[in-house]
């Protein structure tokens, strides 16, 4: 017994001892980073700590201590409501719709650019393709309604097809699609880099040797191309399932209108609006928690789930 | 970026089709890519009521005019909104230069003991958080930053990717540098702002890039905060008169009667937003080469 309480006393001092060494060591280097952390507790784990208003009837002028706890009231409330239901629909169908649609969009433009002969060519196609990325929303949004207006480009297009020309903007049944059809013409580009230099890594000797045994593009495709890409495929997916149900809510709030609230408004949509507008703090605070509470569990459950088929993991 | 090197062997009937198949459907892609930018341009350079009957295809402008930029630039509402973003993105993207340098010069330092515990509470709040109404009721109302600049930039002071990006990079660099500036007596400072920082340009250029265009395009943040009109940035004035359709705030800056107002404002919107897009598209052609790598060192795993 003896002995090991000397182990035990032993292992601490040293523990101590390292910890002791260390910061006489770094003492500077912790000095310096120490606005950084800083930084972070207050901005991004200070609202974590402020999420605790969702347990209580928060009240400005009783502060955050000051005010009652009521458990999981504001979480009842919510998923007791009717629109509770409209909401999580419009949610999953809107983010559903851009997964389906928006995640392999880039992948294929990657594998069409890499398929390219022409360097000169390709590069042209990649400047051009990056560039919607940098215009911001406001301005997307505007192009937008300029662009889906009664007598805009699109309406011109839809009407060879024979489509009476309407404001499509107000028109519940093609917001989604206009949603997502230019998120898509957005990011595409931007998206692609990633797997295009997945795609530089593959050595053209391999292309070389199927061809010679008697593999066709759709075979290279499938047994070369295809694999150097999965690593890149599956960590992109991670990430995106793990914001399944974050809808960017600044997008919709430029895009929707009282004709399209019905199939534009989504929970984060939702959280802005009890919460900045109707000053509901702490029901808007338990819906913006549960919101986060969700992507956690989606995101770990993938990286669970990916790690066991494929060894491909985020952590 | 290089495309994969080309093969030595002959392609075969099959593959000469899909290749110009390919290069058509690329030529495409393209087109829908350029032209919705290309008929912002050339409208802002149309004649409003011209424009107004126009529905199809805009190759060239209708009617050549200037007159929506002349109007444009007597209204002191952009004009204030363009000072006001310049002021936010020049002091925000300083603050963050410097606050991602430091922070992720300590992450690739070797044998630190806090680094990792560090690392992960820097890396969980990434996929965690308290979510809008936490935050805003910690700025507006903990902090009382409610109607100042400071709301906007001290939340978005460092973000955890482009972080990690610069971490990677930094690690990169040769431990040996270092160490023969410590053996001449330098501290960390002098290592990070004399040796480390200038072999890292390119991706300090990266990071300029992605933070600029962040502040540059952010309207929301600034739509909570901010109550005085004067104050608001370039992306709240052009929300006002692209999104609410609130043309008044033109006709009652720059033209001479309402009339004139109302029919030039078909274009002063096109006029308004090649002018808010322009700055960006005009540093991109020069930091192209090293944004295309940004993304890639941020692929690479941190």
């Amino acid at each position: 017994m003896g002995k090991r309480n000397d182990v035990y006393t032993e292992n601490r001092n040293s523990l101590r001892k390292r910890i002791k060494e260390d910061f006489v060591r770094n003492r500077s280097l912790y000095l310096l980073v120490l606005p950084v952390v800083a930084f972070y507790l207050i901005f991004n784990y200070g609202p974590l700590y402020g999420a605790l208003i969702a347990f209580k009837d928060y009240k400005p002028q009783l502060g955050m201590w000051g005010s009652k706890w009521v458990g999981f009231k504001h979480f009842e409330a919510f998923f007791t409501n009717p629109s509770f239901f409209k909401l999580l629909k419009n949610t999953l169908r809107i983010s559903l719709t851009t997964l389906v649609f928006g995640f392999p969009a880039p992948i294929i433009l990657a594998l069409l650019l890499n398929e390219l002969k022409s360097q000169k060519f390709a590069k042209i196609a990649q400047n051009i393709t990056y560039m919607p990325h940098f215009v911001s929303l406001v301005v997307i949004c505007g192009m937008l309604k300029a662009f889906c207006a009664k007598n805009g480009i699109i309406n011109y297009v839809l009407a060879i097809f024979g489509h009476e020309p309407a404001n499509l903007l107000v028109m519940p049944e093609y917001f989604t699609t206009i949603y997502v059809a230019s998120g898509i013409w957005q990011e595409i580009g931007w998206g692609s880099i990633i797997y295009l230099a997945a795609l530089t890594s593959v050595d053209a000797q391999l292309y070389d040797s199927a061809v010679i045994d008697g593999a066709g593009k759709w075979r290279q495709l499938i047994s070369i191309t295809i694999p150097a890409i999965v690593p890149t495929i599956i960590t992109m997916l991670i990430l995106r399932i793990g914001s399944i149900i974050s809808v960017g809510y600044e997008k919709l709030l430029l895009l929707y209108n009282d004709a399209t609230l019905g199939v534009a408004d989504v929970i984060n949509t939702y959280t802005y609006r009890k919460g900045l507008i109707d000053l509901d703090w702490s029901f808007s605070a338990a819906v913006g928690l549960f919101n986060s509470a969700v992507n956690l569990i989606f995101l770990v459950s993938a990286n669970t789930i990916s790690k066991k088929l494929s060894d491909t993991a985020l952590w | 970026m290089a495309v994969r090197k080309k093969s030595k062997i002959k392609a075969s009937m099959g593959e000469r089709i899909f290749g110009v198949f390919d290069n058509l459907l690329i030529f495409f892609i393209m087109i829908i890519m350029a032209y919705p930018i290309w008929h912002i341009l050339m409208a802002s350079f149309s004649d409003s009521s011209e424009l107004i009957k126009n529905t199809g295809v805009l190759l060239l402008p209708r009617g050549f005019s200037t007159k929506a930029y002349q109007l444009m630039a007597k209204n002191p509402n952009i004009l204030t909104g363009y000072m006001n973003t310049l002021f936010i993105v020049l002091t925000s993207v300083t603050l963050n230069i410097i606050f991602t340098s430091v922070g992720a010069y300590f992450l690739s330092r070797k044998r630190v003991m806090w680094q990792k515990p560090i690392m992960v509470l820097i890396i969980f709040s990434m996929y965690f958080s308290g979510g809008l109404i936490p935050s805003y009721l910690l700025i507006a109302k903990t902090l009382h930053l409610n109607n100042s600049y400071w709301a906007i930039i001290l939340p978005s002071l460092v973000s955890t990717y482009n972080l990690v990006v610069m971490r990677t990079s930094f690690a990169s660099i040769p431990d040996s540098l270092e160490e023969a500036a410590r053996i001449d007596g330098a501290g960390h400072i002098t290592i990070l702002v004399k040796i480390i920082l200038p072999l890292s340009m390119p991706i300090i250029s990266v990071m300029i890039l992605y933070y600029g265009v962040a502040h540059w395009n952010a309207w929301f943040p600034a739509s909570i905060y901010l109550k005085d009109r004067s104050k608001y940035p370039l992306q709240l004035i052009l929300r006002e008169i692209l999104i609410a359709n609130n043309t008044s705030s033109m006709a009652n800056a720059g033209a001479a009667d309402i009339g004139d107002a109302l029919s030039v404002s078909e274009s002063v919107k096109y006029a308004v937003i090649v002018t808010a897009t322009f700055p960006i598209l005009c540093v991109y052609p020069f930091l192209q080469k090293y944004f295309v790598k940004g993304v890639m060192i941020g692929a690479v795993k941190g």
